[in-house]
């Protein structure tokens, strides 16, 4: 989604990625550069370094240096037993992780999309989530399932579903879902550190995007807490959370100045940091890809209207994936996500700018 | 005259020779030996016996023709001519009979055993690791210990003082001697009918008790419902509901163990129904391929609940499922408390020292009902039922070896059994008369360290509590 908003933002068309420099221009200091993918793997590399207790599962992870490259260099680095390509089993796989990491091993599971993670879903709730606390503390279960999620570029209804809300209804997991290298990087080495089950939702269309990151961020020993989320830009005018980055530039310009959170953690969900931003800016509005039914934005609404119900001027919008399976075309698929002018008029809406209220705006 | 006379008595000689050839071909093609393909490709090829040159002609009439076809990817000639298929995952000898395997063998895989139902070994002076009276008694002593503890806490369920029980009736062998076959630093991953395993390992019949009722003293800490015991100071993974799932688990921990490279395996107990699950197939097929030293035991007690085996595969049982993975396998008695005890030793031995998965299948009928929450004389006769607790009862037939070893008396039964009630009565009152756990209990372990939400329902939830305790259950202790 922040590829397309980025694209948008500089005038280019949806189908080019932008080279990086040309953003990097419109941000300060940085002096690296490193893509997602580079981020993942780097944290990937430094974590299993550290911690022999760390090793890599999923299809594709080894020979064939990850299906989306995120494992590359990494079998050749650390050998068979810490790399293991599987058979074609989620089932399998994810729960040979799981009784793995009962034993005390930190197993990084890969899915090749959350999609897939369906099939394993049992592991992941009845045995990873719930097992600290069924066996009274006894089994810990310091496990990281991570992979793509949400929609990618057409590959339809089955590839593109986002599973953040799924997992972040379910007590024992945490959820996260990181927007930037920065994030990426620090996110999940906090992940594989953490002793409890975390699920690490990454998004495809980022893995080649470009962000700059100081030298904290390079550094092995970076970690970012998990249940913090980070104001992206800061505003006045309305509070827009997403798991995402976008269209700020483009409400300057009409006098609105938005203030954008990048959630990082969907559980546990920072309610306070989003409740400051809401009782500052008087109005909400939540984005997100995902089917808007029992959403991310669903929660955050909730939350809001019950910590700061007096200081809301609007009603909570919700911009979410539309509530259908993804089609394949791309003008349906464009259709069916949430682009950045649903969100600029949604804006315009809840600070009462001249925009109809359209049921499918 | 003479001449047609000579060519029809030749005639008759090609015709027989080559009926002769059709029935060695058959063997010969069995063996890869006989025929062999011409050695020009794309050529309308024919089936040409090698040893009868002077067949040709006759022989276009009755040879197989083979019409122009795509040649395999890659033979491999050997020295005498057979050809092999070369092909990823190892070679693979030709043939041109086509042959389906059988679905079964002729003959169903033999069960093995030690003991006969009257007690007695059937093979005097076997060559097996003995079983010496110390672990014999104890071994006898846990299987009474655990049929007592099960008629009890099948009444306390049906008198309304525990939710749910499930008993190991007819299987107290097949847990328990198993146990006995293992060293306490091998993890055992249970299904939810293994109390006996643990039972073995130290777990106090108030421990036991304990978890039945849900209360502080529960090393669960009231978490799960009764029978989901679980211990890792005994090595034994809390039990889990969902059936299977330990099995691809134990692959990974079996993996783990082996990483470590120490010296002990996995085991995983499943029952007849649960492989029937696709984790079955996940965990048997990962261990091979992983060579991760793990015993899969897998108690085939006839029901899975009310589905009959017959319902539930139509295999050979479980045993020749083994083979489709590459794991060795046997078929054991699980009423002889011997044979099962031998097997374990052999399988774990097989699994440690050569880094693979072992599956033993053993056949223990299940006496008792599924769980408190089923009849099972709704879908299965009283006299099978009848049959298999008294005549086929595994604690009987043990005590009567051990008797015979002259290791045990009436007076110590009698001592046994009279001990083990008065203690299973003391631990049904002190279990019953314990408070439940503590209102903290509800909101830690979620998360190795409580989050902040959590910390804050607690606190919001002890001020309501307090505030209005009339509308509170009085168990739920704040302290």
């Amino acid at each position: 989604m922040l590829a397309i908003a980025r694209q948008r933002m500089l005038g280019q068309s949806f189908k080019k990625i932008l080279p990086a420099v040309s953003v990097l221009r419109s941000y300060s200091s940085a002096a690296k550069q490193i893509t997602v993918r580079e981020a993942l793997n780097s944290a990937l590399d430094e974590e299993m370094s550290a911690d022999p207790k760390v090793f890599l599962m999923g299809e594709e992870v080894g020979e064939y240096q990850g299906a989306y490259k995120i494992t590359k260099g990494l079998l050749e680095k650390y050998g068979p037993e810490r790399v293991l390509d599987t058979p074609i089993t989620e089932a399998g796989f994810t729960g040979i992780g799981v009784g793995a990491a009962y034993y005390g091993l930190k197993p990084v599971v890969e899915f090749m999309t959350f999609n897939f993670s369906m099939q394993a879903i049992d592991h992941i709730i009845n045995s990873a989530a719930k097992s600290n606390y069924m066996s009274a503390g006894q089994i810990s279960v310091p496990i990281v399932f991570r992979g793509p999620n949400g929609a990618a570029a057409g590959v339809g209804a089955q590839h593109s579903q986002c599973y953040a809300a799924w997992y972040a209804s379910c007590p024992g997991l945490k959820v996260l879902s990181p927007y930037n290298s920065e994030d990426a990087r620090g996110l999940l080495k906090a992940a594989i550190r953490d002793p409890d089950p975390v699920v690490f939702l990454e998004n495809e269309l980022l893995y080649g995007e470009s962000f700059p990151v100081s030298d904290e961020v390079l550094d092995s020993s970076f970690c970012l807490p998990i249940g913090k989320a980070k104001i992206e830009r800061e505003g006045k005018d309305v509070t827009i959370t997403a798991f995402s980055k976008m269209a700020a530039e483009m409400l300057e310009k009409d006098g609105i100045y938005a203030e954008v959170i990048n959630l990082r953690s969907i559980r546990p969900l920072d309610r306070s940091t989003i409740n400051a931003s809401v009782r500052k800016t008087n109005r909400l509005i939540t984005v997100e890809e995902g089917f808007p039914q029992h959403g991310v934005g669903a929660e955050i609404c909730a939350s809001v209207v019950e910590e700061s119900f007096s200081y809301l001027d609007a009603p909570v919008e919700r911009i979410a994936g539309a509530d259908v399976p993804m089609p394949y075309a791309a003008n349906l698929e464009r259709m069916a996500v949430p682009q950045v002018e649903d969100i600029v008029r949604a804006a315009k809406r809840a600070c009462y700018r001249s925009v109809p209220l359209a049921a499918t705006a | 005259m003479a001449s047609w006379g000579r060519r029809s008595s030749g005639m008759v000689h090609h015709i027989k020779a080559l009926s002769k050839v059709e029935l060695r071909g058959k063997a010969g093609a069995m063996k890869g030996g006989w025929w062999r393909y011409p050695v020009q490709p794309g050529v309308a090829s024919a089936l040409v016996p090698r040893s009868w040159p002077c067949v040709n002609t006759m022989a276009s009439l009755f040879l197989v023709q083979r019409f122009k076809s795509s040649l395999p990817q890659k033979q491999v000639e050997d020295d005498d001519g057979d050809q092999d298929l070369d092909f990823p995952g190892g070679k693979v000898a030709y043939t041109s009979e086509m042959k389906f395997i059988s679905g079964s063998y002729d003959k169903r895989i033999p069960c093995y055993r030690v003991l006969g139902d009257d007690g007695e070994l059937i093979k005097d002076g076997s060559d097996f690791e003995k079983v010496n009276k110390e672990l014999a008694v104890k071994m006898y002593s846990d299987m009474v210990c655990l049929q007592i503890m099960d008629t009890f806490m099948y009444e306390a369920q049906r008198q309304g003082r525990i939710s749910f029980y499930m008993t190991s009736f007819g299987e107290e062998a097949a847990t328990i001697s198993s146990a006995a076959a293992l060293t306490k630093d091998d993890i055992i991953l249970p299904q939810y009918r293994e109390p006996g395993a643990l039972l073995w390992r130290g777990f106090t019949l108030q421990e036991f008790v304990n978890q039945c009722f849900g209360n502080k003293d529960d090393g669960g800490k009231g978490r799960q419902m009764p029978v989901h015991y679980g211990s890792s100071k005994h090595n034994f993974v809390t039990v889990s509901s969902p059936i299977a799932t330990q099995l691809p688990q134990a692959a990974g921990m079996a993996y783990s163990l082996k990483m470590d490279k120490k010296d002990a395996c996995v085991v995983a107990f499943i029952g007849d129904g649960g492989t029937s699950e696709g984790d079955f197939h996940a965990g048997l097929n990962f261990a091979a391929v992983m060579e991760a030293p793990v015993i899969f035991v897998c108690r085939n007690n006839g029901w899975a609940i009310s589905t009959p085996t017959s319902d539930q595969f139509r295999s050979d049982g479980v045993v020749v499922k083994g083979q489709a993975y590459g794991i060795p396998s046997i078929r054991v008695d699980g009423t002889d408390a011997l044979a099962v005890y031998r097997a374990i030793r052999a399988a774990r031995s097989m699994a440690i020292n050569e880094q693979r998965p072992v599956l033993v299948e053993s056949l223990a009928y299940r006496v008792g009902h599924h769980s408190t929450s089923d009849d099972s004389t709704k879908y299965r006769s009283l006299n099978e039922i009848e049959h298999w607790k008294t005549d086929r009862d595994p604690v009987n037939k043990f005590r009567k070896w051990v008797e015979l070893n002259g290791w045990w008396s009436e007076r110590d039964e009698a001592d046994l059994r009279s001990s083990i009630k008065k203690q299973l009565l003391k631990a049904i009152q002190v279990a019953e008369g314990t408070e439940k756990p503590p209102l903290t209990e509800l909101f830690t372990d979620v998360y190795d360290l409580p989050p902040s939400n959590l910390v804050e329902q607690e606190k919001l939830l002890r001020q309501t509590v307090n505030k209005y305790p009339h509308d509170f259950p009085s168990d739920v202790s704040l302290h």
